[in-house]
């Protein structure tokens, strides 16, 4: 289905190009196809693109704002409002590898910080404990997550229109709960708060001086590698994205892992919703205003192809981290949001220019 | 449409009537009190001008006000439409119509299309964007009612009878006048500014307020980022802007509901060495302000009760009154509202009227 997309002469330029060698390829060995050699060869090669326009706007950094930049207060700053985009978006390389596409995580987002802090400021007694809001918060984003899933595998709904439906329809589920105010987690100043002040005490928390939020990024990001690497699951992701009625031939249950995999962003978006509140310390249903945009871009210029069957963690990250620093690097220079867009779509497409030619170039020497 | 052509000129005979029986009564009760001169006149409808104050605030012929504004995503833009709703509750010879509250314009010009079809009796419109609902108001002034133009002006100053507005440059000065009265001549005080979303006109009046204001004590704005009026953003702008600013003195925020965000992100970046100015005048930064704990110290406002005056001045408008304490007897063209600073002083004054987030 998606045979015309998958480059083979990029992906593998020594798989003959018979449609039946590639599809027993595709269904068998999607981890070479995907992996490159490790973190050399093709996918080194794609992400060293993005190493160097990552370095390129850390040595701006440097440049305009030196020590301000430069000092670990600020990095800590980029990592800590990277990594809401960030875990969404690794949850998202496994659905766009997978060949589907999520629209709906910023919606899913604001519905579950909007339950989980009504739950909070409203109906949750202060005796009740937070553990609550941290499980209404990933119940609501695998939920949503179920709904698209099930609907897209078993429905045959196309994934582009039914996560839009999530879209608008969780945006306004999340202002109908919250009436459209801002569920304020109150402060752990405030007295006869017990319950809810465990809960920012906590997310609020550093490991270290790492703030938990980046921890959490970082251990999803590990997992996430871990996840589409290593173990089944991500063959199988590679399988269904490249080449679903291959995977199907292959024995892989297709539909129930396309269900998976929507569960899985979702998921993300649970725990992206709880790092929300930590950082806001409120539930909104504007939170997450564009969430989907920031995550896709970061997940295509990392180097996974949008139409799926190939994807790369590693690239994700460093795709999130581009576009975290860029605007860390205008807001210190007092730049205008303005000018920030125009050169984030410049950096997409350099990016993405810059990824193709040194992946033919690994791929072909 | 057959409702105007019916009611109108009755509507507009009657009060003539009333006004010369009115000065009568009013004359031959001088040796009783205005207000019992006032409950006289109950239930023969209208009363003139010349009555007694509070006259305004009687019941008089119903009247039909259609309501329309952008979608309540934003605590003050709830608490406009719910200020509306408590008024109609006051007045019994209200019938209010209130339109889903859209940030669709085609939604909303063909609601006021329905207004116009339905003949209501004005029309009291906070458009989603002014420019683009001016030939519609056009329309309904041409058909006969009357439009009061809340918030976001139109472009033609015919598309609307009244026209309410908060003063966004003001809201700028007042900021800017309180940072100068509390740096007290110091004329290196870092001065950062969080402004709300920068495409609209209203934020660059608000800047320029600001930025004038500063200039008259020798001050000027060392960093401005903009956001978009939500917690996320305010917060997402303010932990880099505070990375960027080691040091400051006095943070303008444009807004209160971003204000959230944006003490967030101070209180984890563990801040407190400057003064911090809030806008709009939310219910939350009113009690914070009160609470004299944080940063912020003050807020500027920019009233959520401006679609509720809009509304009393239609249904002045249709009964023909004017308002009790002018000289004039007809309600004015434009009225625009004041932005005052709220402290912890003059809190008490505000509260009352500030909006929950």
């Amino acid at each position: 289905m998606s045979e015309h997309h998958t480059h083979p002469s990029v992906e593998n330029p020594v798989a003959p190009s018979g449609d039946t060698v590639r599809v027993e390829r595709a269904a068998a060995e999607p981890e070479r196809a995907s992996r490159g050699s490790g973190l050399m060869g093709g996918s080194f090669g794609r992400n060293l693109g993005l190493v160097l326009a990552l370095l390129v706007i850390c040595a701006v950094g440097v440049v305009t704002a030196g020590d301000r930049f430069a000092s670990v207060d600020n990095l800590v700053t980029i990592l800590r409002l990277a990594s809401i985009t960030g875990v969404v978006s690794i949850g998202m390389t496994f659905v766009i590898t997978g060949g589907g596409i999520d629209l709906s995580v910023g919606a899913i987002v604001a519905l579950a910080s909007v339950w989980a802090t009504t739950y909070a400021t409203q109906s949750m007694a202060n005796d009740t404990s937070w553990l609550l809001l941290v499980f209404a918060a990933l119940a609501v984003g695998a939920a949503c997550g179920l709904v698209n899933g099930v609907l897209i595998a078993y429905g045959n709904v196309v994934p582009f229109i039914m996560t839009l439906a999530t879209l608008a329809s969780a945006r306004g589920l999340a202002e109908i709960i919250s009436e459209r105010r801002t569920q304020i987690v109150p402060s752990p100043d405030l007295p006869d708060t017990d319950g809810i002040q465990g809960f920012r005490d906590f997310w609020t928390a550093d490991v270290l001086g790492v703030p938990l939020l980046v921890v959490i990024f970082a251990l999803v990001s590990v997992a996430g590698w871990f996840l589409f690497n290593r173990t089944t699951f991500g063959r199988r992701t590679l399988a269904v994205g490249g080449n679903p009625e291959a995977a199907r031939l292959a024995g892989i249950d297709v539909r129930r892992h396309t269900v998976l995999l929507y569960v899985l962003v979702g998921l993300c978006c649970g725990l992206a919703a709880l790092m929300f509140i930590a950082r806001t310390s409120t539930g909104s249903s504007t939170h997450g205003t564009l969430l989907e945009l920031d995550v896709i871009a970061a997940v295509v210029i990392g180097g996974t192809l949008l139409t799926g069957g190939r994807g790369t963690i590693v690239g994700t990250v460093i795709g999130v981290l581009i576009f975290s620093t860029l605007s860390n690097v205008f807001v210190l220079n007092n730049q205008d949001a303005s000018t920030q867009a125009v050169a984030k779509g410049l950096i997409i497409v350099v990016a993405v220019l810059l990824q193709q030619r040194l992946a033919r170039r690994s791929t072909t020497t | 449409m057959r409702l105007p052509t019916t009611s109108r000129p009755h509507g507009r005979r009657l009060p003539g009537l009333v006004a010369g029986a009115a000065a009568v009564l009013v004359l031959s009760a001088c040796t009783g009190s205005a207000e019992d001169a006032a409950n006289d006149e109950e239930g023969s409808s209208d009363s003139a001008p010349v009555a007694a104050a509070g006259s305004n605030d009687e019941s008089g012929d119903t009247v039909t006000i259609g309501f329309s504004a952008p979608a309540a995503d934003h605590g003050w833009m709830a608490a406009i439409t719910d200020n509306v709703r408590d008024l109609a509750d006051q007045y019994p010879d209200l019938d209010l119509k209130v339109a889903t509250g859209t940030n669709d314009v085609s939604l909303q010009i063909s609601q006021v299309e329905t207004f116009i079809n339905d003949g209501v009796d004005a029309i009291v419109l906070l458009p989603f964007d002014g420019a683009a609902m001016t030939p519609v108001a056009l329309k309904a002034m041409e058909a006969g009612i009357p439009v009061i133009n809340v918030d976001r002006e139109f472009d033609d100053p015919n598309a609307a009878r009244v026209t309410v507005l908060g003063d966004n440059y003001g809201m700028g000065v007042s900021a800017g006048q309180y940072v100068c009265e509390q740096a007290d001549g110091n004329e290196d005080a870092v001065v950062a500014e969080i402004a709300g979303i920068d495409s609209l006109p209203l934020t660059q009046d608000r800047s320029q307020g600001f930025e004038d204001a500063l200039a008259e004590c020798g001050l000027d704005v060392d960093a401005r980022q903009a956001a978009e009026f939500t917690v996320e953003s305010g917060e997402e702008v303010a932990s880099q802007l505070l990375q960027a600013e080691p040091e400051i003195d006095f943070l303008w925020n444009h807004d209160d509901d971003q204000g959230v965000g944006v003490l967030a992100a101070i209180e984890s970046a563990g801040r407190d060495e400057f003064t911090m100015i809030g806008g709009a005048g939310s219910a939350n930064a009113m009690r914070a302000i009160q609470d004299d704990s944080g940063v912020l110290k003050a807020t500027v406002i920019y009233p959520s009760t401006q679609g509720a005056d809009g509304v009393k001045l239609a249904r002045l408008l249709v009964q023909q009154k004017a308002m009790g304490d002018l000289v004039e007897v007809e309600v004015p063209r434009e009225v625009q509202l004041y932005a005052p600073v709220v402290t912890a002083d003059n809190v008490d004054q505000f509260i009352d009227t500030a909006f929950e987030s």
